[in-house]
């Protein structure tokens, strides 16, 4: 049985003219627990919002999405809080950071929420990431790759079964794009997570065995 | 862990808004404890106060203004009666004790108040007679006189003193006697009126170069101690109903009961001010949060998408308000001891009772729970909104 299995999914904004837009029209996906899928999509292809549906940010109109063997379609929010707490772990393209936290908290934080914090499993993942030295900087003493790997770290704080990351690469220089992505993928392994990234870098799409192009996966891509 | 983990980061996030926020709750607070403090203190001090004495004898006059001319020394002596009037009623087999008061000068402003060796076996206090802590007791007949604690500090007037009183109750620079009074003691402090009297000899005041001749046989009133305070009703009978020259203000606290109850409305005002001024610096945190939220909804969006659930921010911004609300408290302990400390040494000064901040009153429980929870339940508005946020729109743009 797939570690994520979707079909059917849908979802639509209001559009200004008082309609709907669909975003995100998926018939059927797949991902097998610790795989590393990468799915390539340009803007509007509905990436962000088709990773917003698996991690339960956002509810479906209509479809199934069933993770570890939990229909999340049908949960309520704050059931589909507690699984993005416990099983899912997100890396941002803005890596989203919080201002006010020092990396080490940033970490815990990642983990407060499901399982609870480890400081010591915490100050493990930040020297993984090679930021052993820097547990008590805010972001922004930190460089964007030292950010990037804080957010890396927090990622897998919370012992997920599966991360999602969104242009994870956007905002870094080829050498520090190259880097972020062994890393994220070298540290998705050794913690035993499927990692399903979305990115229109080629370099990046490169590095992966299975490529998926969004474009044809959603119908309601433009 | 998680919640103060994030209320804390928050609040220091968030510094200056903090800082003057809790400012205005420590304001609103501590003028609130100190108004209800200093009112019910001031209440029972003046009810419950005095000078170990059961009732005044005077010349016929209003007993409040008796009771505030002959007990707490303040206000014009409503007039004289005749010396014989005193050797009356400390006659009576009612009365455990009566001591004759003759005022009508002051130094500096401080009273002078002419009256016998007596004054120094009263119980002001029970077990607790007014005592010569420095010195000793005024001799009759002699320009002589023992000063009040807080009169000798604020005359800085010592044993062996020598000092010439003015005419009148208010001071006068124009008006100095002749006579040169020298200081043989000084009071321990009693907590009474008593502090803030210079007591000399009755004749000192009856004989004083300049007063009415008709002065040397006449007093300002007596103060009366009774055996058994119930024996002052036939007392009250035999002076106000039956006759009409003097007056016999008994019981003194009812007297002055009565001055409170008068001003009642007065207290009522202060109180609704001091809540208005309360409910506007709880509006001050609701406005302060409201009004930073568009500036949170980014790191609400990432916490929500690390797997907070929405009533655990709605919980961080409830908790945001009411920690605000504490340190506010906290600070407002010493708003309110600064406030109560001067009005206290006001009172002090002006009538000689002593109230005291740091005697425990309900409202010091009451008012920082009430702004806490005042605080906390305006922060719902703001918790609303931060629960409503949106995470998906707050996190990234969609693509």
């Amino acid at each position: 049985m797939p570690l994520l299995q979707i079909s059917q999914l849908k979802k639509s904004y209001a559009a200004p003219d008082g309609g709907t837009h669909a975003v995100v029209d998926v018939p059927e996906f797949q991902l097998k627990a610790q795989a590393q899928v990468a799915l390539s999509g340009e803007s509007g292809s509905g990436k962000t919002t088709f990773l917003n549906l698996i991690a339960g940010i956002l509810a479906p109109d209509s479809g199934s999405i069933q993770l570890n063997g939990l229909e999340l379609a049908g949960l309520r929010e704050s059931a589909r809080d507690r699984v993005r707490a416990t099983t899912i772990g997100y890396i941002f393209q803005t890596f989203n950071l919080l201002q006010g936290y020092t990396a080490l908290e940033n970490v815990l934080l990642g983990m407060s929420f499901g399982p609870g914090a480890d400081r010591e499993f915490a100050k493990a993942l930040l020297k993984r990431v090679g930021l052993g030295a820097k547990l008590n900087h805010l972001p922004r003493q930190l460089s964007t790759g030292q950010q990037q790997r804080v957010a890396v770290a927090r990622a897998l704080a919370n012992r997920p079964k599966l991360v999602l990351a969104d242009e994870p690469t956007g905002n870094l220089d080829h050498a520090n794009a190259r880097e972020a992505m062994a890393l994220i993928r070298e540290a998705c392994r050794e913690n035993g997570a499927a990692l399903l990234l979305v990115s229109h870098d080629r370099e990046v799409l490169g590095q992966f065995e299975s490529v998926q192009e969004l474009g044809k996966l959603n119908r309601a891509a433009k | 862990m998680t919640l103060p983990l994030i209320v804390a980061k928050s609040l220091r996030q968030h510094l200056l808004s903090t800082v003057v926020t809790a400012a205005s709750i420590a304001l609103a607070g501590g003028l609130l404890m100190a108004v209800w403090v200093v009112k019910t203190q001031s209440n029972d001090a003046f009810t419950k106060q005095n000078a170990g004495f059961d009732a005044v004898l005077g010349a016929r006059s209003a007993k409040l203004q008796l009771v505030l001319n002959a007990i707490f020394h303040l206000e014009a002596s409503p007039g004289n009666l005749p010396w014989a009037d005193y050797e009356d009623i400390a006659k009576n087999a009612a009365v455990a004790l009566a001591l004759p008061i003759a005022v009508g000068d002051n130094y500096h402003g401080y009273r002078l108040v002419g009256t016998t060796t007596n004054l120094f076996s009263v119980e002001h206090a029970p077990g607790r007679k007014y005592r010569v802590a420095e010195g000793e007791e005024f001799a009759a007949g002699y320009m002589e006189a023992v000063l009040g604690s807080f009169a000798a500090r604020q005359l800085k007037l010592k044993v062996g003193d020598k000092f010439q009183p003015y005419h009148g109750l208010n001071f006068d620079p124009n008006q100095q006697h002749e006579e040169q009074y020298v200081v043989t003691g000084i009071l321990e402090p009693s907590n009474t009126p008593a502090d803030r009297v210079i007591w000399i000899p009755l004749e000192g005041v009856q004989h004083m170069k300049g007063h009415d001749a008709k002065a040397a046989t006449e007093i300002s009133a007596v103060l009366v101690k009774l055996k058994n305070p119930i024996a002052g009703r036939s007392l009250e009978l035999m002076y106000n109903k039956q006759g009409n020259r003097l007056t016999f203000a008994w019981p003194i606290a009812q007297v002055v009961a009565e001055l409170f109850g008068k001003i009642a409305w007065f207290d009522k005002v202060l109180e609704l001010v001091a809540w208005l001024v309360a409910a506007v610096a709880t509006g001050s945190v609701l406005a302060s949060i409201y009004n930073s939220m568009n500036e949170r909804r980014r790191d609400i969006a990432i916490l929500r998408a690390l797997g907070a659930r929405a009533h655990t921010i709605f919980l961080a911004v409830v908790l945001e308000c009411a920690a605000i609300a504490v340190l506010g408290m906290v600070a407002a302990f010493a708003v309110y001891l600064g406030i109560t400390e001067v009005a206290a040494h006001i009172i002090r000064t002006e009538t000689g009772v002593v109230l005291n901040a740091f005697a425990w009153h309900p409202i010091l429980a009451w008012a920082p729970a009430a702004m806490i929870g005042l605080s906390a339940l305006a922060g719902v508005i703001p918790a609303v909104k931060a629960y409503r946020t949106n995470v998906a729109e707050n996190l990234v743009p969609v693509s």
